[in-house]
Order: structure tokens, then sequence, then C-alpha cells
């Protein structure tokens, strides 16, 4: 408890927000309430900074370069995959790949799956996926004769870990789950999805995207053999992101790119691909968007994630409490381990049509089937609105929200 | 039959009489409760509009040399803005369908509301309506 309120004191969100230069603009002549954190978190200007200061300073190109500007960009960009392995815990630096973000990251894993499955394995993959994480496995199998399974979900948005047990056999190659469902917030627990997989010799790739917000992920103690995240959905710039592997399977994997920096020696005859992690960034990477991404995760650190959690489960508590006040308000997602989204819709009311009047409002939530269509198909329906909380949001733009969709309930009946 | 020009200044004076957003789009929607419903046959998979996060089935038929437009959502907002281009294009010429010029949209404060995805869902909706319109002129030559 003192450990709480400890916390709580030190977590002031007023000063928080001073550090999002947007939260201070209007949208449709209303302040902005910004509740669309699940699709992209905003940026702080400890970040912003990085990136002006990359760009005004020391922009060159990475790796092999003898001049001074080329060495503070290199150095610079290599002391954020030191961030991002010492956040994540993974053992080396060089099991930290920078990708494009966490789409980016699943393809390297399924085309390197290519080379190891043969006709007849088996694929599972959870019915809470993001599209993302589907297509590429269905691309992967239809390749390879592989067989993709899908453990089920219940009406509380959890997936169903007896069903779960009754897939996984000898024949099982690769487990691929979220850490945190995009639609509804499902808090998944991986741990003991990755420990049942490794039983029988499956490897595991755990999607962090919508974890990373939230959790400090520990991807030893997880036992994990690959992790991904963006760096948009936590405080850092778009078209970023990273691919935790362990070293030996990113050893078996083959490369994904050929192209600059993947390689050791070319000749026409032979080319020895680059150790670890060049062997997965062909070409110029996004520097400038990795030493940001390395600054996110100090800012994000700086304020700690106990807190934040802390934080926006209160925000869910509540959030979840005044909505479900509102007559005919169906919540979709109702685990206990829950993330700060709340999915949600209005009796006979589209979704669509209420998004739209919030945006009048000032009020940006995401509205549709959120690129998970066979989550949509469970419940029937043809998408939510989807309000997902950040740590910079508080209880008063939340009154706004509910007062708001009160509101688009009476236009729209 | 008015010209669509003038179905469109009819339009652009109605919503200048409003003063804020809630009146322009309680409008819309009320609009939207009142358009006439597509026939059960025609909402079908062939005549969904692509592009619009809500589903819009539109069908069109020829009478005595003007296109019909009969259309439905599932979403009241996108209804009542179908319901406004039905206005404008319905029981007109294929021609005056293709030639017409959409000065409306931007003038009743639609497309400047709307964000770039729901934007392209209105502009899908006038495209396959003019699609119609240029489907039955080739008829016509």
């Amino acid at each position: 408890m003192i450990i709480k309120e400890g916390v709580k004191k030190m977590f002031q969100v007023e000063n928080i927000r001073k550090d999002f230069p947007i939260l201070l603009r209007k949208v449709n002549g209303k302040p902005l309430i910004y509740f669309d954190n699940a699709a992209t978190s905003q940026t702080p200007k400890q970040v912003i900074d990085v990136i002006v200061d990359y760009y005004t300073n020391y922009n060159a190109n990475i790796h092999r370069g003898v001049h001074t500007l080329s060495q503070e960009a290199t150095d610079k960009y290599e002391e954020a995959r030191h961030k991002i392995q010492k956040h994540f815990n993974a053992k080396k630096a060089p099991e930290i790949i920078f990708t494009s973000g966490t789409t980016h990251s699943i393809n390297i894993i399924s085309s390197g799956f290519e080379a190891l499955l043969n006709e007849g394995d088996e694929v599972i993959v959870s019915a809470l996926e993001h599209h993302s994480n589907i297509v590429p496995w269905q691309m992967l199998c239809e390749k390879t004769g592989a067989i993709l399974k899908v453990i089920p979900m219940n009406q509380l948005g959890e997936l169903e870990i007896n069903e779960y047990d009754k897939l996984l056999s000898k024949k099982t190659k690769l487990v691929f789950v979220n850490h945190i469902s995009n639609a509804l917030g499902t808090i998944n627990p991986i741990k003991n999805i990755i420990d049942k997989a490794h039983k029988v010799g499956a490897a595991v790739l755990i999607d962090g995207a919508q974890a990373c917000p939230h959790i400090k992920p520990d991807v030893q103690e997880l036992d994990v053999d690959f992790y991904v995240a963006s760096a948009h959905k936590i405080c850092g710039p778009t078209g970023v992101g990273m691919l935790y592997g362990k070293e030996e399977w990113l050893n078996k994997l083959p490369p994904y790119q050929g192209g600059g920096e993947m390689i050791a020696t070319v000749s026409f005859e032979k080319t020895t691909y680059a150790d670890l992690p060049h062997k997965f960034e062909a070409g110029t990477p996004n520097i400038c968007g990795g030493i940001a991404f390395g600054k996110a995760i100090d800012y994000m650190n700086a304020i700690g994630f106990e807190a934040i959690m802390s934080y926006e489960n209160e925000l869910l508590r509540y959030g979840t409490s005044q909505l479900l006040e509102i007559e005919g308000l169906t919540i979709y997602g109702q685990s206990k381990n829950k993330a700060s989204v709340i999915s949600f819709n209005l009796d006979g009311i589209h979704p669509y049509d209420v998004g739209t009047l919030l945006d009048k409002m000032g009020i940006a939530v995401r509205t549709g089937h959120h690129c998970a269509q066979p989550v949509m198909d469970y419940y029937k329906i043809p998408g939510t609105i989807r309000a997902s909380f950040s740590f910079y949001n508080t209880k008063e733009e939340i009154d706004i929200l509910v007062k708001g969709v009160k509101k688009a309930k009476l236009m729209l009946s | 039959m008015q010209t669509i020009k003038a179905v469109q200044e009819e339009i652009i004076d109605e919503f200048s009489m409003f003063e804020d957003w809630e009146e322009r789009y309680q409008y819309m929607i009320d609009l939207g409760k009142s358009l006439p419903l597509i026939e059960e046959q025609y909402k079908k998979e062939d005549n969904i509009i692509k592009g619009c996060q809500s589903r819009v089935w539109v069908h069109a038929e020829m009478n005595e040399g003007k296109v019909v437009f009969t259309a439905d959502s599932d979403a009241i907002i996108t209804k009542g803005i179908i319901a406004i281009l039905i206005r404008v294009f319905s029981n007109q010429t294929p021609k005056s369908i293709i030639e017409a010029e959409m000065h409306f949209i931007d003038q009743i404060g639609l497309k400047e509301h709307l964000s770039p995805t729901r934007a392209n869902g209105l502009v899908s909706m006038i495209k396959q309506l003019k699609m119609y319109a240029i489907a039955y002129q080739t008829q016509l030559n």
C-alpha cells in the first residue's frame, strides 16, 4: 500500500500533460481529447527534441563512416539498441533488430520460417489477432503446406487455454499470440502459452505492439523466442520498431532482405552474411527513428511502468463504470486482465455514426473492426467504438467522452 | 424537374440556415431516416460501394430516360449523406449526371469536416453514381 501511495504521489498527470504539445490543440473548436492511443500514442517534447537535434546536428549515414558525424550517429543509434536491450532485458544487444515496425518484424519471422517448415507441420495463432498477425501465417502455410490452427476465444474476450492444450502436438512448430489484444484489450497469459509450446518443442512469437505502452516485458523471464513491438505506440515515432529474437533462433533464420549493411563479403560467387543484428538490417535504416525510439523508452521508464499501469487501471475502472451507466451500451472484452482499452457499442446504432459525432466534439476514438474482423465476427457486429486511454489522459476527459456518447445517442436515436 | 445545379443551390440554401454542426448533423440524421429504402433484393454484395467504413448499397434503374437511384446504409449519417446525393442525382438524365460539378459538398461543410477515410467514402459514392450514369449513357449511344 505504501508503495502504491508513493507511486501515486510521484505521478502528476498535470505535469505529464505539459510534455505533450499536441494536447493543447483544438479540434473542431473544442480541446482535443485523444482516446486513440491503441492506434498510436502522442509524442512528448523530449522525443521531438531528439528528432530535431538529430537533423540539426548529426544527420549522417551510420556504420563504416570515417567522418565525425557518421561516428556520432552510429554511436547514438547503437546506444538506442542498448537501451532497448536493457528495457526488454535481452541477454545481448545483437538480439535486438531494428525494423520498420511490428508488421515488418513479424514478416521477418514468417518469411524466415519458410525454410524451416515442412508439409503437415502446424502453426498456431489466436482468434484475437490483428490482420497483420493472420495474413503472413496464411501466406506461410500456403507456401509450405503447413496447417494453420486457431486458439478460439470466449464471450469475455479471453483465449480458451483448454482448447490451446488440445491443439498442441509434436507437429506444432510455431505459436503466435499477441500479448494484449488490440480490439478488446485482453491481456493474454503468455507465460503459460510459451511454457506449454516449449514442452512440445515449438517456438513462440509474441506480438507486444499493444502491450509495450502498459507493461515492461522481460524476455528472459518469459523465455520467449521472439518478441516484437513498434515505437509509435510507446511515445516514439512511426516507421520504427523492434524484433527481439534469441540468438540461436536468429542465427537459424535466413536473412529477410538483401542489400547493404547485411553482408560481410560479396563476390559474384558467394556472399557471406554479416553477423547479428546486421544480417536483418539491410539498407540504410530509420536512424533518427531508432534514436528517438531509445529516447521514448527512457521517457516511459522515467515515469515508471508501475505508475503508468496503476494510473491507467484507475482510468479503465472509472471509464468502464461511467460508460456502463448509459442504457443500451455494451462493452466487448470483459476479461479481468485488461489493458486500458474499452471497446463498446450502443444498441441499434452503427459505431461509425457515434465516432463521427464524437469527432465533431473534439474526441478522437477509433471506430470499425480494428483490423480484427474475426473478433467482430465472433460477436456478430460490424465493428465497435474503441476508446483507449494513456497515462496522459484524465478522468475529466472521460467525463466529456461519456457526455459525448450520451449526446450522440440522443441525436441518433 | 429541376436541374442538378438548381437542386444543389437549394441544398446550400437549406444548410445555410443551420447555426452549428449539431443542427447540420441532426438534419442529415433525419434525412437518413427518411431515405427511401432500397428493395431487399438489391442489398447484395454486387451493389456495395467499396471504400466506406459503413456498408452502402446503391441500386439504379432507368425510367423514361432518367436514372432513378435508391440506396441504403447500415450507418445513419452515411445514409443522410447518400440521401443528399440521391436528391441531387436521381431523376436526371445520364448525360447531366456525368457532367455535373459537385460544388455543394464544400459549401455545406461536408467534405471539410469529414476525415480522409470518410471523405473517400463520399468520393466513392459519387464515383459509383456517376459510373451508373456512364453505363446508361453507353446504352443510349
